[in-house]
């Protein structure tokens, strides 16, 4: 079978190697393009791993600051209205510095897409803890692994904004094929609702960060379908139809 | 053309939607919340977009997102707010984005209090935010001049593809003064050759720092700003020819000033007033040809003192003096009893 490459993909990425940001990179990429949208689609990237994308990425791209990505998207869309506007972030950015954005674009009910990788930590920085990292988790901010009774427990989008009214809300993650799949339906999910003006979508992806978990890339799969994912289950959680 | 009554807040409002404005995102903050409540009946009316925020941090980003789309945006606060947008201006400037940015300066530091100040002017004039950029500010001392500068500042955003900031006071943002306006301008967003509306068949657009594609950014940047030191001073003067001392004042404190030269002068004393309408660039021009001027004073309700620095520097360390105000307005009367004191070498210069 000849391999398909994506236009949108017209640099190498820059990820480590086992990262699950050159899997999505590639997902969105083929989603826009199989939507006919990837000529007005317009990114509002998030600092952090993300902030790697705009060397290589080939949709018009805008370097928001560290959390304020779904705002920066917001004043994109309201100004493109037929554009297809996503911000791309991870759980550092999103769910920690940028919380109040992160949900007030989803309590407006904004028509922009999210695209939210969540690895359990900020990757960028060295690998510390991040809200979304698993209960004893160690990371470079908690060495004797996290303490829920100081932190808090893992934070899930998923339950947070399962009570708003938004369009599309769905988790999946990229361990194998048919999960790679399965993800990649969700987004195209999300930019659908975007495209048919229904509202905010989110989708939020497990994903693996070999390089700061200290496992091989493999491992760090297992890690997802063994432990992550028992925290953060998979599934579609709004406007999917079931 | 008709003359109308009209509150600061409301005209620098109506003023930006007739500068072509068609997108606002703001939080409400005393002494700018007319702005927010103007916009959001009016920006509808023209077809704009009106969002009221969950904080100015969220505000300045969508003023990011709209302006890299080529839009004039603009959003407004006072002090509190206008502290947590400088992450934004930082990188609106850092990627060289227009956009039109309103702190009605309310006194003091913290929480702060609502009535009249001039507290921001570091702030607003240094680059209140991380790394070296500058904001072109600007100073109205009326409602008039606030409508007129407002209108421009979209066009030198435009021009310099840098932010604009227009530095008012709680005193002239919420007096009502007679004004006109210009007519409604038209603004197309996609004349501009860096609004991004998808890449379409050509090369994809970035707006991100230009620091990480401009080989020769040092220099670059340096020319830039020293294009607009260049060409952008603005200032009035008030009978500096033959002035002995010269006051330095801006928005509400220079029209004190300007009766107090008046007062200053039946009684004998030669006293002058330069008046800088725009804080960056400072207008150092109009210091250049003062040169028999014994004594210069910083007239600004800051109980520190900020402008003072600009003022001895455009001076050349020629004897400056602070005379302080805050907490409300100064009388005339006390600026003259300052004057006086200098005159008669009973006052303290700055250094």
């Amino acid at each position: 079978m000849k391999k398909r490459r994506s236009k949108i993909l017209y640099v190498d990425h820059k990820f480590c190697p086992g990262c699950g940001h050159g899997i999505v990179n590639r997902l969105v990429a083929e989603v826009l393009e199989e939507m006919n949208e990837d000529k007005g689609a317009i990114c509002a990237v998030a600092v952090g791993c993300s902030s790697l994308m705009p060397d290589t990425y080939g949709v018009d791209i805008v370097q928001s600051q560290h959390g304020r990505a779904a705002a920066v998207a917001v004043g994109i869309k309201r100004c493109r209205p037929d554009n297809m506007v996503f911000s791309y972030q991870g759980d550092g950015d999103a769910l920690a510095i940028g919380f109040s954005e992160t949900m007030y674009a989803a309590i407006r009910n904004e028509n922009i897409t999210v695209i939210l990788i969540n690895n359990n930590n900020f990757g960028m920085t060295g690998g510390q803890m991040s809200p979304t990292t698993l209960e004893n988790q160690r990371t470079t901010t908690s060495p004797y692994g996290r303490d829920v009774s100081l932190t808090g427990k893992p934070l899930d989008v998923m339950k947070l904004m399962g009570t708003l009214d938004v369009a599309y809300l769905a988790r999946g993650t990229l361990t194998d094929i048919k999960e790679i799949t399965k993800t990649k339906k969700y987004i195209r999910k999300a930019f659908e609702a975007q495209k048919n003006k229904a509202g905010y979508s989110l989708v939020e992806i497990l994903s693996p960060c070999p390089t700061n978990w200290g496992m091989t890339p493999l491992n760090a799969c297992k890690h997802i379908n063994q432990v992550v994912q028992s925290v953060y289950p998979l599934g579609e959680y709004q406007g999917g139809g079931k | 053309m008709t003359r109308k009554l009209m509150k600061g807040n409301d005209a620098i409002a109506e003023a930006a939607i007739r500068g072509g404005c068609r997108f606002f995102a703001g939080y409400p903050i005393t002494p700018q919340s007319e702005i927010l409540e103007y916009l959001s009946w009016r920006m509808p009316e023209v077809g704009g977009v009106f969002i009221q925020t969950e904080s100015e941090i969220s505000g300045i980003s969508m003023v990011y997102g709209a302006a890299a789309t080529g839009a004039r945006a603009f959003t407004s606060s006072s002090g509190p707010g206008f502290s947590l947008m400088q992450e934004g201006i930082s990188y609106i400037a850092s990627a060289e984005l227009p956009c039109v940015i309103v702190d009605v300066q309310r006194y003091g530091s913290g929480l702060a209090d609502i009535f009249t100040g001039q507290g921001d002017y570091w702030q607003a004039v240094k680059n209140g935010g991380h790394g070296d950029y500058r904001c072109l500010v600007y100073a109205p001392n009326s409602v008039q001049e606030t409508v007129d500068l407002t209108v421009s500042a979209f066009d030198k955003a435009e021009e310099y593809r840098n932010p604009v900031l227009i530095l008012t006071d709680a005193s002239i943002a919420q007096m009502m003064e007679p004004v006109e306006f210009p007519a409604l301008k038209d603004h197309n967003q996609d004349a501009l050759p860096w609004a991004m509306n998808g890449k379409g068949d050509g090369q994809n657009k970035r707006h991100t720092s230009i620091m990480y594609y401009n080989l020769d950014y040092d220099n670059y940047l340096k020319n830039k700003y020293d294009k607009i030191i260049e060409k952008e001073q603005q200032w009035e003067e008030i009978k500096t020819e033959d002035a002995e001392l010269v006051l330095v004042a801006y928005g509400i404190s220079s029209r004190i000033c300007a009766e107090v030269v008046e007062m200053a002068r039946k009684e004998g004393l030669m006293v002058g007033l330069i008046r800088p309408i725009t804080l960056y660039p400072f207008p150092v021009k109009a210091f250049e040809k003062l040169e028999k001027v014994k004594y210069f004073a910083s007239v600004e309700m800051s109980c520190l003192s900020q402008m003072i620095e600009d003022v001895v520097m455009a001076a050349r360390c020629r004897p400056t003096y602070p005379i302080r105000g805050g907490m409300k307005v100064y009388e005339a009367e006390e600026i003259l009893s300052a004057v006086k004191d200098i005159f008669a070498g009973n006052a303290k210069e700055v250094y």
